[in-house]
């Protein structure tokens, strides 16, 4: 159904070039608020994995009878109404899971990447495909939101994975780890002045990452011009 | 103008259709999970009642029997807030008092003060609060057993001065930088015994079950 090569391509956009958290900017509300701790920020890129890909599944399925004009109220209706329902079955039949991802669900409403992809995306492309897109979209938004929730988690506290006992009982409580002892803690990190400074610095990062991997190629090109075999 | 016109309807029909559908699909939901999520929100309340007031101390419905108080300075209050009157064998043995200390580093802190008929606190829970986390935030239990302390302490007018933190001459711990948040607590929660001993005889007054 799907090929190696239409699958890569994907996985590269959405982990990577076209990585929500920090090359489309999108999502950055929950993004800022929830990325203080490791704990925190997996749980809601989880809950957001799974509304992106039953979000992009349930948008690309309709999207032949969808209208052009209406097509961002008709996207938006669709959100909402499986926002809402995701909410209430985990509440209903998976109430272990909804104590750790319930306050996230409602959170990832105000998250525009859903809808986004669902424009961009899911509403050209068919449906397998699309869910994979929303999956991956995703999964790049869950890997910067662990990357600087470890990074404010390890500034601000010198922990890492506190709160884990909450995600997933006491027993869990032995896996946090305290990589600092004695740390007298670092409070602009977890307050939200930290996310801003460490997306930033993310951003960065990768800005840097990406520009020296372009130099190689060109370099790698040109000496290749320049050395005819 | 007729296709233009017929586009329009066209295109509002099919646009009703999908608020139908979905109007319909989040009532089905709602439904058939109403109930029983219903059903768990008061078995959470339960078990955090029975945290501030020991399950052992009574046998009555406690979510049944709950009475409205009126908004009151020394429970913090500027809403009117709730109790929960506990029996055993029908006689009164104490109460939950949902109470506010207003005085916290970021505003107010809720609290579940429970307190049993002769005044004695049988618990204290933080429901809420804004404090700065790393910091402030050990009221939490999840956080720390700072909470805990104020199980079976009393309160007694010659010994007001016991009811402060260490640091103030007081009876109870806080943390280093972060005193504003445990005095605000520790001030709500002897104002809530206080008001507990002036109006005793209203509090410990049955109510009537609600039948469900």
């Amino acid at each position: 159904m799907i090929s190696k090569q239409e699958f890569s391509a994907l996985a590269h956009n959405g982990l990577w070039k076209q990585n929500p958290g920090v090359v489309q900017l999108l999502g950055l509300c929950p993004l800022l608020a929830i990325s203080n701790n490791v704990v925190n920020a997996l749980s809601l890129g989880l809950a957001t994995v799974f509304v992106m890909a039953a979000s992009s599944l349930a948008v690309s399925g309709v999207r032949n009878f969808v209208p052009h004009e209406i097509r961002i109220p008709v996207f938006i209706l669709i959100i909402a109404a499986l926002v809402t329902i995701i909410d209430l079955a985990l509440n209903a039949f998976a109430h272990p899971l909804y104590l750790v991802l319930g306050i996230f669900i409602p959170l990832i409403t105000t998250n525009c990447i859903v809808l986004a992809r669902a424009d961009a995306y899911a509403s050209k492309n068919h449906p397998l495909l699309s869910t994979l897109d929303g999956a991956l979209m995703g999964l790049g938004l869950t890997l910067v939101l662990v990357v600087l929730g470890a990074a404010r988690e390890l500034a601000g506290q010198g922990t890492l994975l506190s709160g884990i006992d909450l995600a997933l009982g006491p027993a869990a409580k032995g896996w946090v780890i305290t990589v600092l002892p004695d740390y007298k803690g670092f409070l602009l990190a977890i307050l939200p002045p930290g996310a801003f400074i460490g997306l930033g610095l993310l951003i960065a990062a990768r800005n840097w990452l990406d520009q020296r991997a372009q130099r190689r190629a060109q370099q790698a090109a040109r000496s290749a011009v320049a050395q005819p075999a | 103008m007729k296709p233009l016109l017929q586009n329009a309807l066209r295109t509002s029909a099919i646009l009703f259709l999908f608020a139908l559908v979905g109007t319909a699909l989040l009532a089905y939901t709602y439904r058939n999970t109403h109930g029983i999520i219903e059903k768990s929100a008061q078995e959470e309340k339960l078990a955090l009642i029975n945290q501030v007031l020991p399950r052992r101390l009574y046998d009555n419905d406690l979510l049944a029997a709950w009475r409205e108080l009126p908004a009151h300075a020394m429970l913090g209050t500027r809403k009117p807030s709730g109790m929960w009157l506990a029996t055993m064998d029908g006689k009164p043995v104490g109460v939950v008092l949902e109470a506010i200390a207003p005085e916290g580093y970021s505003g107010d802190i809720s609290l579940l003060v429970g307190i049993d008929a002769n005044g004695v606190l049988t618990g204290v829970r933080v429901v809420q609060h804004k404090e700065t986390p790393g910091l402030g935030d050990y009221i939490q239990l999840t956080k720390s057993d700072w909470v805990l302390q104020f199980a079976g302490k009393t309160y007694d007018p010659d010994q007001n001065s016991r009811w402060k933190v260490k640091k103030d001459g007081g009876n109870f711990d806080s943390r280093a930088g972060a005193t504003i948040t445990p005095r605000a607590i520790v001030k709500a929660v002897r104002e809530a015994l206080k008001y507990f001993q002036i109006h005793r005889e209203t509090l410990l007054q049955p109510i009537e079950t609600r039948k469900p």
